[in-house]
């Protein structure tokens, strides 16, 4: 095998590109289930309908993927607090939350999927936009703006998101219901609504990590599939509840994918994630920087 | 009823029911009834793992997979091997694998099980078709006999045969578990398992029992879909919706007794098969994900739960 | 004479937190040990650690002269390590007397001792839940139990594993003072049958009636261990939990 260092160099660039916007794919679930301890694994079907719904903006108005993601994003983050009021109501206030919460959820994908496919078809789909197709010349190296504008806004919400919860009230009371229910309880905050609403930000978070899901490659309904073993491998390598621990391994996880799709094919990629969750739960399993 | 009678009585329901599918002499109906027993089969395996223990496996695809393709590479190798011994072998690769899989994620929450067979699910799918020997992406060709072996009449009859037996035995190991000290140990790790670990019951273990039996019968249904769609590709082989209607016609039915996957799976494979007829078979393909969400908000027990008598 | 029950500077952390530092315990052959302290102080996470639910990172726990360390908590159940717990852990879908099988079931009967089986296990079943006062309400499920007899069933379910040594935590929270003479009475006829009873308590009446000696923990570190009567006049022991 001819390894080239400017084919490794490039692997590993595009792989800490790619990382940034895993980063994006997986701080919904970093939010759900790392602090609400909700297993959310419907997460890439909401990431689906942002992109779609990024596609036909795009399509038919002409206008830029991310900004008609900003636009939809109150949609979102309200669509977010409906859910959750389904499964607090249905599930989480009866304690029966394993088994048919997972299932809720599974149904729930499994729906936007066959949703997704009756009105969109199986056809790819993509969008255009000035910024896909030229890359930036960095020193030696070959940035596509194409990862290169998703791993920006990725880092924007990342930043934004670790902000509003170490600084703001609300933020703070997040993260005191992801410690302590009760405790928040005796300070006469609603741990209900405060999930509610972090469960909302979670939701909306989608929203902006579709239109980058659909700027960095074609999409149609059934690659949510492979999306919730990179997202669980990610929040699980990265700690359950550490928003640094998460993109750090967002990262790792895109460098490993790249390397293994430069070297040994894309088809293989999807199998990555899986290796790296099995070897983490197996080897450590509260991740790298988790609680 | 005891054991012994039980498994009588199924022999005996399935014989007739067999019979009255000769009388009627339609394929079409062979064809249809085979996936509806196929499916009680995929339910009764998921709710082992599940409805009993506690443990929502996601990774269907990969278990019933792993039976079809294992005989696809048998037919290749050995053409003349028969189908029951297929079934065994895939029973047993996916088996063990299911033991794999839970022996690396058991010790954990149950949650980190549930998304490791999504992945898993994943995995094999690309393991599969990266794979040139079963076809790859492109697809395996399998030619199906024109005869029946022993019974004489259409191959399909053959294969509903074959699905019926493995019907009783599923069922018959359900209801077995159901009513023994292993059934209640699954009980008490399905209701809080710290507390059963800590009254002398070795969860990991008999939680590895019920992966193996679970992923187990699985791997047996998948064995005899390369004869029944004489095509196999990874697409349509890990389609979703196998998953969704194993998971969703228990929950439906009811997971506490070995009677909900049957119900559910007559009733949802029914209606599936008369909304394909009638409407699209697009739509048919949502009926299950759709009812599975309205079912577990609403009625978390199941159609047995609705009758059952409160104690 | 050794120990039944041996703990040797046990150890135990969540992290930076230090729950457990250094704690030496030994209970006798069918002694009645009591231990009290502040909430917080680490009594549960003792427990824990003892019968295997938890894992201790320093010293070990030693049974009937044998080494614990590593065995799973199912393991030392079936040597004869019981507990109830806390909050009570009830088999929701079971029924009280089915919730009493499993103990039964994988317990006593992974004993080579007195192996049970059929119309047998039902009758012992019934037996202990009409010792603790249940036996009415055997064949309903727990969800129809008021909160003190859901503790009752947390008792009996760990008598049903006939244990050598049973660790009672917190067993009397909340009951009546006519219900806290009932376990007091309970476990008593318990010891007398030779059970080793470990009772973790706040109610300092019952500690007082039932303990032969009494344990104090504190912070997570062991602070007072001897004859109730001394144990409760020591100051430091005053000052931490029992107040002037």
């Amino acid at each position: 095998m001819d390894v080239s260092l400017d084919l490794l160099m490039n692997a590993v660039i595009s792989g800490l590109l790619l990382g940034g916007f895993y980063a994006a794919v997986s701080i919904g679930v970093a939010i759900s289930f790392g602090m609400l301890d909700i297993v959310n694994i419907a997460h890439p079907a909401f990431i689906l309908l942002g992109s779609y719904i990024a596609f036909i903006a795009n399509t038919v108005l002409g206008i830029d993927p991310i900004l008609a993601a900003v636009i939809v994003l109150p949609a979102f983050y309200l669509l977010g607090m409906a859910v959750y009021q389904v499964y607090y109501v249905a599930f989480e206030r009866r304690d029966d939350q394993s088994l048919r919460g997972l299932s809720f959820f599974f149904g729930l994908l499994f729906i936007a999927e066959v949703g997704l496919i009756l009105v969109f078809g199986v056809d790819y789909r993509s969008v255009n936009a000035p910024y896909i197709g030229p890359s930036l010349q960095l020193v030696l190296f070959d940035l596509p703006w194409r990862l290169l504008v998703p791993f920006l806004v990725s880092m924007v919400m990342a930043v934004g998101l670790q902000v509003f919860l170490s600084r703001s009230f609300l933020g703070r009371a997040i993260q005191a219901v992801a410690q302590d229910q009760l405790a928040l309880q005796l300070m006469a905050a609603n741990p209900v609504k405060i999930k509610r609403i972090a469960f909302g930000l979670s939701i909306a978070t989608a929203s902006l990590a579709g239109a980058c899901l659909i700027i960095i490659q074609p999409v149609e309904p059934s690659i949510g599939r492979e999306y919730i073993g990179r997202i669980f491998a990610i929040c699980v390598l990265g700690g359950l509840g550490s928003f640094p621990g998460m993109i750090i391994a967002a990262m790792t996880l895109g460098i490993v994918e790249s390397l293994t799709a430069t070297f040994f094919g894309p088809s293989w990629a999807p199998a990555v994630a899986f290796g790296v969750l099995l070897v983490t739960l197996a080897v450590r399993p509260s991740g790298i920087l988790g609680r | 009823m005891r054991g012994g009678p039980f498994i009588l009585v199924l022999i005996a329901v399935a014989a007739a029911i067999f019979a009255f599918g000769r009388w009627l002499d339609n394929s079409y109906a062979f064809f249809v009834a085979y996936v509806v027993v196929q499916y009680i089969v995929l339910g009764t395996a998921w709710n082992i793992l599940g409805g009993y223990t506690g443990y929502v496996n996601f990774g269907i695809t990969a278990f019933f997979a792993i039976g079809a393709y294992s005989s696809v590479v048998l037919h290749k190798l050995v053409p003349a091997m028969p189908l029951p011994a297929m079934i065994v072998v895939g029973g047993v690769m996916a088996g063990i694998v299911g033991v794999g899989t839970g022996y690396l994620t058991l010790r954990l929450r149950g949650v980190y099980f549930s998304i490791a067979t999504l992945a898993l699910a994943v995995v094999v799918q690309t393991l599969i078709t990266n794979w040139d020997f079963v076809g790859g992406a492109r697809g395996a060709y399998v030619l199906r006999p024109r005869t029946a072996p022993l019974i004489g009449g259409g191959y399909i009859e053959y294969l509903f045969l074959i699905m019926l037996g493995l019907c009783v035995i599923a069922l018959a190991t359900a209801r077995a578990i159901e009513r023994s000290s292993l059934g209640f140990g699954f009980a008490a790790i399905r209701d809080d398992e710290a507390a059963a670990e800590a009254s002398g019951v070795p969860t990991l273990k008999l939680k590895l029992i019920a992966t193996g039996l679970s992923g187990g019968f699985m791997g047996m249904a998948g064995a005899p879909l390369p004869f029944y769609v004489t095509y196999l590709d990874p697409s349509s082989g890990f389609s979703l919706n196998y998953a969704v209607n194993a998971i969703a016609m228990p929950l439906i039915g009811g997971t506490s007794s070995w009677l909900g996957p049957v119900i559910g799976a007559v009733l949802v494979g029914g209606l599936q098969e008369y909304l394909r007829v009638t409407i699209s078979s697009a739509v048919n393909v949502l009926v299950a994900g759709v009812l599975m969400v309205v079912f577990v908000i609403i009625a978390p027990q199941g159609i047995v739960g609705l009758f059952k008598r409160k104690r | 004479m050794t120990a039944l029950l041996h703990v040797e500077g046990l150890g135990k952390r969540f992290g930076g937190f230090v729950a457990l530092e250094a704690i030496d315990l030994e209970v006798q052959d069918g002694e009645r040990l009591g231990l009290i302290g502040p909430n917080g102080s680490g009594k549960s996470t003792l427990v824990n650690c003892i019968c295997g639910t938890l894992r201790n990172e320093t010293g070990s726990v030693s049974f009937a002269g044998e080494k614990l360390d590593g065995l799973l908590a199912h393991q030392r159940t079936r040597r004869g390590l019981g507990r109830s717990f806390q909050l009570p852990r009830p088999f929701a879908s079971l029924s009280l007397v089915e919730n009493l099988r499993i103990p039964i079931l994988y317990a006593v009967n992974a004993r080579s001792s007195g192996v049970l089986a059929g119309a047998a296990i039902d009758a012992r079943c019934r037996d202990v839940l009409s010792q603790v006062g249940l036996a009415e309400k055997a064949d309903r499920l727990p969800r129809d139990l008021t909160q003190i007899e859901m503790r009752k069933l947390e008792l009996a379910r760990a008598m049903a594993s006939e244990p050598r040594v049973l660790i009672a935590d917190e067993a009397m929270a909340g009951l009546s003072h006519g219900e806290v003479d009932e376990i007091i009475a309970l476990l008593i006829r318990l010891n007398e049958r030779g059970v080793t009873v470990v009772m973790i308590e706040h109610i300092m009446r019952a500690v007082m009636e039932f303990s032969q000696r009494l344990a104090v923990l504190v912070a997570g570190k062991k602070i007072a261990d001897g004859v109730p009567k001394d144990v409760v006049r020591d100051p430091e022991v005053v000052r931490a939990y029992l107040g002037e």
